[in-house]
């Protein structure tokens, strides 16, 4: 499955491309452009990159495994982050994680059958005096209850 | 208690760039530009401004190690990186007060004789990165940043502005490991020396300043350093974005002068316990600052000074306030996992040793855990601090060993006080006595 970026993808690179004096500073701005068009990263996803900056290959796998956010298998198209680090632990972090994980009934980086929902279990997000968070994808939702949660979860389409 | 607002100011819609500039927005930088960056310099040193990335270094002086005269091209850095469990300043200043950080980078700049500056913002702050995005756009369009900056300011002096993306990486909050994450590298913290100072940002001189720091800049000029040194205590003057977390009625962001008390912060400004409940323990600068116990915080100040002479540091004013019904050993397994899934794995001590004190404390968690096991974790726990090339180490350290110092009592009751010699070991030796030598030889 061989894999292109779009036109105004390749626009985009180009424009990062600039903020930089070298073409590996651009990877990970690429990397996260290619998350965008395709979902996940993948070896062909990885080539285009490689071939679109000029660079190895190997360089361009060196960043997207070192950087968490970088998806290397397909996610559901509502990706539930939850925050369990301490200040969300201490307001029941981990109750809404558990009940995330009953309600989908799938682990942690697991996705539905549908490809609708994947949860994570995430690191310390920056919220932590609106705790609990989760964020389904670049969205934030904070000062969490179980209800809010079911609410939220109950508007995903 | 002082009102005094530098960084987020109380004046509604100051984020948009006609609000910004009606308030006397950019005058600092004019100021600035006005005079020779020795002089912004020395401003900076004597208003005593220091680092609110948790080191607490001074900023004037970091900027005076940049070289004066050099052919290579200098960068700044501005870490909003923002990943300490604790920590959650930075993104108020995205969102809020934009304009008055971008114009603290152009004065940094000018100070330090950058022609580029990178806003490193953390991967999963995608609103705040959009939010910081515009404001740069905005100034760019009135002419504050880039190129046009020499019409609008009328100086020969330029700078451009980018933000860089992060994508999931608590070390790229280490100054070093942040240039590699800019140079599209894995976020590996570099060997120092060389200093950033002389080999940064493709081996060039690099100043990484935090958020907070730099938005802090365009009021010391506009105002002069005697105004600013004034405010707060004198060895760690200004303001401070104090945030609050855990168990307090009123969670959130407050700026406060430094040098504030801890309880007055826990007590009168985040409204106190839920429940009324007493404090067992409370980190005051972010997971990685040593914890204090609730009998330590009479007199305790927020400020780098009092919080060193407390047992614990100022690190990034994120306080973290726990109840009595805290749990300790599932908090301290909790902050030991953090730094466990956040080690870059380049030093042996802190890749393994973050893993072993999990295992252990895992192990007390489930009740398999002997008396030996708290000693070992202080042991395994020395033995990463100070070995490893960047802070993260001493980070993982630094809460199994306080934590345990401090709440020695509570964890004993996870432990077992004694331990049995496996049974085997008995017979082999038994065997050793009563088996006549040569029986067992083929």
């Amino acid at each position: 499955m061989s894999f292109k970026f779009t036109e105004e993808n390749l626009n985009r690179i180009q424009e990062s491309r600039k903020k930089y004096p070298t073409a590996l500073a651009a990877v990970m701005d690429t990397l996260w452009i290619a998350q965008d068009q395709n979902g996940y990263i993948t070896n062909e996803v990885m080539e285009e990159i490689a071939s679109v900056l000029g660079i190895d290959k190997v360089l361009v796998l060196s960043a997207a495994t070192f950087y968490t956010m970088y998806h290397k298998k397909p996610m559901g198209k509502h990706h539930i982050q939850v925050c369990t680090n301490v200040s969300c632990m201490l307001r029941g972090g981990y109750e809404i994680w558990k009940q995330i994980k009953e309600k989908y009934g799938i682990d942690n980086l697991g996705v539905t059958d549908d490809g609708q929902i994947s949860i994570e279990e995430v690191e310390c997000m920056g919220a932590c005096g609106y705790a609990p968070m989760i964020a389904i994808n670049e969205d934030y939702y904070e000062d969490l209850t179980k209800e809010k949660v079911e609410e939220i979860l109950g508007t995903l389409k | 208690m002082e009102n005094i607002r530098i960084v987020l100011p109380e004046i509604e819609n100051i984020h948009e760039i006609e609000t910004y500039i009606s308030n006397g927005g950019f005058k600092a930088a004019k100021k600035a530009f006005s005079q020779t960056p020795g002089e912004i310099i020395d401003q900076v040193k004597k208003s005593g401004l220091r680092g609110r990335g948790g080191a607490a270094f001074s900023a004037g002086l970091k900027w005076s190690f940049m070289p004066k005269s050099t052919d290579k091209p200098k960068y700044l850095c501005v870490n909003g990186d923002e990943s300490e469990p604790g920590s959650f300043k930075d993104r108020e200043v995205f969102e809020k007060n934009p304009h008055q950080l971008i114009e603290g980078t152009l004065i940094t700049c000018y100070a330090i004789g950058a022609k580029t500056a990178y806003i490193y913002i953390r991967g999963e702050y995608h609103k705040w990165i959009k939010l910081m995005q515009k404001a740069l756009d905005d100034a760019y369009a009135k002419g504050f940043v880039g190129e046009k900056m020499k019409e609008t300011f009328g100086t020969d002096f330029y700078c451009d502005i980018y933000i860089h993306k992060g994508a999931g990486a608590y070390i790229c909050g280490e100054e070093s490991s942040l240039m590699n994450s800019i140079e599209g590298k894995r976020g590996y913290p570099r060997v120092k020396p060389p200093f950033p100072a002389q080999n940064g940002l493709w081996g060039n001189p690099t100043t990484i300043n935090n958020v907070e720091t730099i938005a802090n800049v365009p009021k010391i000029i506009e105002n002069g350093w005697e105004w600013y040194a004034n405010i707060g205590v004198q060895k760690h003057p200004g303001t401070i974005l104090y945030g609050i977390s855990g168990h307090v009625n009123k969670p959130g962001v407050y700026e406060l002068p430094t040098g504030i008390l801890l309880t007055e912060l826990i007590f009168d400004v985040a409204g106190g316990v839920p429940g009324n409940k007493k404090i067992k323990m409370v980190i005051p600068g972010g997971s990685s600052m040593p914890p204090l116990r609730g009998d330590q915080l009479e007199g305790v100040r927020m400020d780098a000074e009092s919080l060193k002479e407390a047992g614990s540091a100022i690190g990034t004013a994120g306080v973290m306030v726990m109840d009595e019904d805290t749990d300790i050993l599932k908090v301290l397994a909790r902050i030991t996992k953090f730094y466990y899934h956040e080690s870059c794995g380049q030093c042996t001590p802190c890749r393994e040793g973050t893993g072993w004190m999990l295992k252990t404390l895992n192990r007390m968690i489930e009740g398999n855990a002997t008396s030996r096991d708290l000693d070992l974790l202080i042991e395994v726990a020395n033995n990463i601090e100070g070995n490893t090339i960047c802070a993260l180490g001493d980070a993982a350290a630094w809460p199994v060993k306080f934590t345990i110092q401090r709440f020695r009592d509570e964890l004993e009751q996870y432990v077992k006080p004694e331990v049995e010699l496996p049974i085997y070991n008995k017979v082999h030796s038994m065997r050793e006595t009563t088996v006549p030598l040569g029986v067992n030889k083929r």
